[in-house]
């Protein structure tokens, strides 16, 4: 005997809105609905003829967008499941985040083995774009973390999939942009760590060419691994960088008053970019003087350099909001991956596109990936070089990342998913060989379509 | 009572007051979570209850693993007037008692609706009054034997004043802030704690989709305020405080007046 009528409406409501991905373009009219309960969230995937899932909005152009349809928010949906201290597995909800995690288990002594560049990333995003982070040539991706996950389909069923159990569903899941169904659970391996803090080995570089040279001599002894690189600089200088690797310090290793609370991550002051700053603001001109500036305060040389933790892997979660910069015209950050045979040239071609046409990139960030087979297959990793450029929107950018595509595709490389909103589905597919198999799965579980994005239908995501 | 390890790396500092369980109803509503949440960062041991067992499960659990506190379930429906008797009484006579009760939970309802048709109104008030009623019946008596502890409950600025636009949901918790008003004189000389919250609007599931107010408040601040009101021996709380002058203002207006306005 149900005792509660359902006069009144407490079903699912959604909230017409208009959202938009981190480069704040394009901007889309959806209904948002917020369930904070697993029965809400069934409903709400019922209630819809097209949804998709939405974490922190982290996705650089249009994964979480959906004109004129529904949009699942799955940040009341953020508990922890269950955790075993002993093997340090935890389940939890797909809107639980990078920062959730780390701040219920780093005084535990745990801690995500991938964190990318931002807590606020959700760990159902995290395992949707398949992320990586500053150590992925060490531990992969986010996903080889992952033992399992909870699926609730478009039928309203839910799917437990692992390595063993409904693999294709798992493997077209990880990496799969939320286009299989809605997350529910995660089962994800912490690792452990002893302090908050990063050894880090800064070096100044005047080239590209010294910057790969080190990361292929001695990435090895580091976990962590990044450059930034100045793309704006040509020339002799063209791709000079700063390399930023480290690795873990422990415990003993610490001193003053880091030693008294080894696993306190402190938490930096957030400077908010208070409103949109003028388009236009960050042009060529302004950025190359940050970028020279940058280059120039950093020494040549440093070894050792204590880092806490939440400055080492998340520098821009200092300024709040940063993207603001950009204005309403907003961004767009063009990340690709080529294979080390060949790759050098790519970069060198890459980059010099990127100065021939006067368009400015202050974050660029070269990174290397390691052999591992793609946990997804749709993931992004491939081993190979890994940069990514940060673009102010604008005329002529569009005929850029076109040449910039052909240069990738013509040596063998992809572009990342979670940062795209422009990649056509010819060039996808070519990037993307193992899209027919996730298709079929899709076909599987999702034969209607009803997850369904602005990226999906661009690409050509679709049963 | 201090606890160490798997808490957070702080020691979690002892709650006050003593050993018993603090008993939230409506556990799975948005403020009831969070509320539990930051109980159990004080350490205080907590029984969970709400509708849906798995949902309350999945609150406990999470609690929990965050804060590594003991934490129960219960399965709590307001409508079910005959089996609170049983679970508040399983409660208190559980090792170390109750320390609290603490409700949190309403049903915001559809006002256009329940002028309409009464078996909503009806439902709407029995949730929110006599559901509330019926178990604080139960929970003040054994207080009251027991000699100590609080009751903490959760009514609404609506039930401040009637107004057009939601009357009914309003009159509901207006009764039980008046009955909380009576309990409070109750309660007082036999050291029982009564502590009415009135919430201003709230971004909660139940406001979701509801014609937007810029005065909304999150829940996670909400919570916060209304723990430390509790902590503070306060009587009657308005979450956030600028509710209270809000209405002050509100219920000084002469009824001649505000039967023409359209609040």
């Amino acid at each position: 005997m149900t005792l509660r009528s359902d006069r009144g409406g407490n079903g699912p409501r959604p909230v017409r809105q208009r959202l938009s991905g981190w480069g704040r373009n394009p901007v889309v009219e959806t209904d948002v609905y917020r369930p904070e309960t697993g029965r809400d969230l069934r409903e709400a995937i019922l209630a819809c003829a097209r949804a998709v899932p939405r974490g922190l909005g982290r996705s650089y152009g249009d994964a979480s967008l959906n004109a004129g349809g529904g949009t699942l928010l799955s940040t009341r949906l953020d508990r922890m499941l269950a955790f075993d201290a002993e093997s340090g597995v935890v389940d939890c909800e797909a809107g639980v985040s990078i920062g959730d995690l780390l701040d219920c288990f780093l005084p535990r002594g745990l801690m995500p083995a991938v964190l990318p560049g931002t807590r606020r990333v959700t760990v159902g995003g995290a395992v949707a774009c398949d992320i990586h982070g500053k150590n992925h040539h060490m531990d992969g991706t986010f996903a080889r973390h992952v033992l399992g996950l909870e699926v609730l389909l478009a039928s309203g069923e839910r799917v437990w999939c692992d390595r063993a159990d409904n693999v294709e569903l798992f493997r077209a899941t990880v990496g799969g942009m939320g286009l299989t169904g809605m997350i529910t659970r995660i089962r994800l391996r912490l690792q452990p760590v002893t302090s908050a803090y990063v050894a880090v080995d800064h070096d100044r570089v005047g080239h590209l060419d010294e910057a790969l040279s080190l990361f292929d001599e001695s990435d090895r002894e580091y976990r962590f691994s990044v450059a930034w690189l100045d793309a704006v600089a040509r020339g002799r200088s063209l791709g000079r960088s700063v390399l930023m690797r480290g690795n873990p310090l422990p415990q003993e290793a610490l001193a003053g008053r880091a030693a008294t609370a080894p696993l306190e991550a402190a938490e930096p002051r957030i400077l908010k970019v208070p409103c949109d700053l003028p388009s236009g603001l960050l042009n060529r001109p302004t950025i190359r003087l940050f970028n020279e500036s940058y280059y120039r305060l950093r020494r040549g040389r440093s070894r050792d350099v204590v880092t806490p933790l939440n400055s080492f892997f998340f520098p821009l979660d200092r300024i709040g909001r940063w993207n603001r910069l950009y204005g309403r015209r907003g961004l767009v950050q063009y990340q690709f991956v080529v294979p080390y045979e060949g790759g050098r040239d790519a970069l060198v071609r890459v980059l010099e596109e990127v100065v021939a046409a006067g368009r400015g990139s202050f974050l660029a960030v070269l990174k290397r990936f390691g052999e591992f087979p793609p946990e997804g297959l749709l993931s992004f990793p491939t081993p190979g070089y890994t940069l990514a450029l940060d673009f102010p929107k604008g005329p002529g950018l569009e005929d850029l990342l076109a040449r910039l595509d052909r240069v990738v595709v013509g040596h063998g490389g992809r572009v990342y998913l979670a940062k795209d909103d422009r990649l056509g589905p010819d060039r996808f597919r070519v990037m993307y060989p193992e899209v027919r198999r996730w298709r079929e799965a899709k076909r599987a579980v999702d034969p209607r379509n009803r997850f369904s994005s602005e990226l999906s239908r661009r690409l050509g995501l679709e049963a | 009572m201090n606890r160490t390890g798997g808490t957070g790396g702080k020691a979690v500092p002892a709650a006050a007051g003593g050993v018993g369980a603090v008993l939230v109803l409506g556990a799975t509503s948005g403020i009831g979570r969070h509320i539990a949440h930051e109980l159990a960062k004080r350490g205080y041991r907590l029984v969970l209850a709400g509708r849906t067992r798995q949902e309350v499960e999945g609150v406990s659990a999470d609690i929990g693993i965050r804060y590594g506190t003991a934490v129960q379930t219960e399965v709590f429906d307001a409508l079910a007037v005959d089996l609170h008797e049983s679970l508040v009484r399983r409660v208190s006579e559980a090792e170390g008692g109750m320390e609290g009760v603490v409700l949190t939970f309403g049903l915001l309802g559809d006002q256009a609706i329940a002028v309409r048709d009464f078996a909503h109104a009806r439902e709407i008030i029995d949730v929110n009054y006599t559901g509330a009623v019926s178990v604080l019946t139960h929970a003040a008596n054994l207080l009251e034997a027991r000699g100590r502890g609080f009751i903490l409950a959760v009514t609404s600025v609506a039930g401040d004043r009637g107004r057009q636009s939601n009357y009914v949901y309003g009159s509901a918790k207006g009764a039980l802030s008046l009955f909380l008003q009576g309990l409070r004189n109750r309660l007082h000389p036999r050291g029982v704690r009564v502590l009415t919250v009135k919430p201003g609007v709230v971004d909660t599931r139940m406001t979701y989709g509801r014609s937007g107010s810029r005065l909304m408040a999150r829940q996670e601040h909400v919570a916060k305020r209304i723990v430390r009101a509790l902590e503070r021996g306060r009587d009657v709380a308005y979450v956030p405080g600028f509710w209270r002058p809000i209405m002050f203002v509100i219920r000084t207006i002469p009824e001649r007046l505000f039967k023409r306005l359209r609040l």
